[in-house]
């Protein structure tokens, strides 16, 4: 991207941060409608607070799910090709060395990992966001292997049949929902990096 | 009998009915109510609750393009996986949207399977009449829209041999079904002819017990439960929409699995 010399130079270009903001809705109004969905025939011993879920009831939940299911997919579908057509996905999150992970890791228990580029990933990030999108890919697959259990058998077996792709996806949910609190967090202690992610530098 | 009478007794049986189901929707006015949750509202900020109309209707229009999308996907020759006696969940869950006291208590000897619509032989069929022709078996896997499931062994017609006995117009869309039980729903027609869709006359080698939907149901391990009615009193071959109890309610239509 060629902006003025005068500007800081763009961090995050607008095709990153529209598909940033879509995802994200999109993966709340998922997790919130699957709670729901889930609560109607819980695979563990617990429930979701029905307060916290969206769709009123398990059709209206269930109308929600496959309707931002578009929405993830597409905008997933979107962000990933021009990821990797324009070579930024390579770029910002390799190389990936375990090493470097537990290393970065240490430093930010002691708070001594710094923040100073923000175009720059330190390899936790880097870690953390692979980590993330492969889990969003995993959603998708197990998801269509629990919609389509019949159209899909290659994805049915893979995911180990129809109840263990249940299994799976709350999983991969669970993850989802892990990385979000943490991603939160850490953008409340380093503010800059929202106003990034909406302004572009 | 469920039977089509012209005039005034049809607009009785119809406005009962109608109340009947607002009365068993109460999580039809929830829904309403309850859509501006944590969720609802973090999503819907600065919408107020007269907006919701307008999603609902969105959210609807969706649905009815995943029918669509479902009807797309689906493979009328894709089968659906068989299992063996061993696999069967034993005991193999009740379901409706009533308790098991309630489940209707239907006599085989009187009763007549009705059949309308784009259909040549309008002649309604006796149970003995239904176990005379040929039928086959299968184990498969009921898979519920809450998301549990169960495999079961189910016996009786292939419905597409039932089609052509009553001389079908295979090119409508829908089949139409009306139940003992006041439930209704219905289904596509390439998903009518696919080879596990099964008029079930038995449920593991016995006579369809009551709670199972005597005398009869559709069984289709390609849809989901509520897809699968129980209880069946009418068919009707049709080109008009015909919604169903849930359907009309929320659920998606089309119900692939």
């Amino acid at each position: 991207m060629n902006s003025p010399a005068i500007k800081k130079p763009v961090i995050h270009p607008i095709w990153l941060r529209v598909t940033h903001w879509l995802n994200a809705l999109a993966v709340i109004i998922m997790i919130l409608s699957g709670w729901r969905i889930y609560n109607a025939s819980p695979i563990f011993p617990f429930r979701i607070p029905s307060d916290w879920t969206l769709g009123g009831w398990l059709g209206g939940a269930l109308q929600w799910h496959f309707a931002a299911m578009w929405l993830l997919f597409f905008n997933g579908l979107v962000y990933l090709l021009l990821n990797t057509a324009s070579g930024r996905l390579w770029k910002k999150f390799l190389p990936l060395r375990p090493a470097e992970v537990v290393q970065d890791f240490v430093k930010a228990l002691r708070g001594k990992l710094q923040h100073d580029a923000l175009d720059h990933y330190n390899a936790v990030q880097k870690l953390a966001y692979v980590s993330v999108i492969l889990d969003l890919i995993l959603l998708v697959v197990s998801g269509l292997a629990i919609w389509k259990s019949v159209q899909f058998p290659l994805l049915r077996e893979l995911m180990g049949g129809f109840d263990n792709a249940r299994i799976v996806h709350f999983c991969a949910m669970s993850f989802l929902v892990a990385f979000i609190v943490v991603h939160i967090i850490m953008v409340a202690l380093v503010p800059r990096t929202l106003l990034a992610m909406l302004r572009g530098r | 009998m469920f039977k089509k009478n012209p005039g005034p007794a049809l607009d009785t049986e119809s406005i009962l009915k109608d109340a009947r189901r607002e009365l068993a929707l109460p999580s039809r006015r929830l829904f309403a109510k309850r859509a501006l949750t944590l969720g609802g509202l973090s999503l819907l900020t600065g919408c107020n609750i007269t907006d919701e109309p307008s999603v609902n209707r969105m959210l609807e229009r969706i649905s009815r393009m995943n029918d669509g999308v479902q009807g797309w996907l689906f493979d009328p020759k894709r089968l659906a996986p068989t299992y063996t006696q061993a696999e069967i969940t034993r005991p193999f869950p009740f379901n409706a949207f009533y308790a098991i006291e309630e489940v209707p208590d239907i006599d085989g000897g009187d009763y007549r399977l009705e059949v309308s619509g784009l259909v040549t032989n309008k002649q309604p069929w006796t149970l003995e009449q239904l176990h005379r022709l040929p039928q086959n078996e299968q184990i498969t896997r009921h898979i519920c829209v809450e998301g549990w499931s169960a495999i079961g062994r189910w016996g009786g017609v292939p419905f597409s041999y039932f089609l052509k006995q009553i001389g079908a117009d295979l090119s409508a869309k829908y089949i139409d079904f009306k139940c003992g039980d006041d439930y209704h729903t219905s289904i596509d027609m390439p998903t009518a002819l696919h080879p596990q869709t099964q008029l079930t006359l038995t449920y593991d080698g016995q006579i369809l017990p009551p709670k199972y939907g005597f005398p009869m149901k559709l069984r289709m391990p390609t849809k989901l439960g509520y897809k699968n009615p129980k209880h069946i009193m009418s068919i009707e071959v049709t080109n008009k929409y015909p919604g169903g109890y849930w359907e009309d309610q929320g659920y998606n239509w089309f119900g692939g699995a």
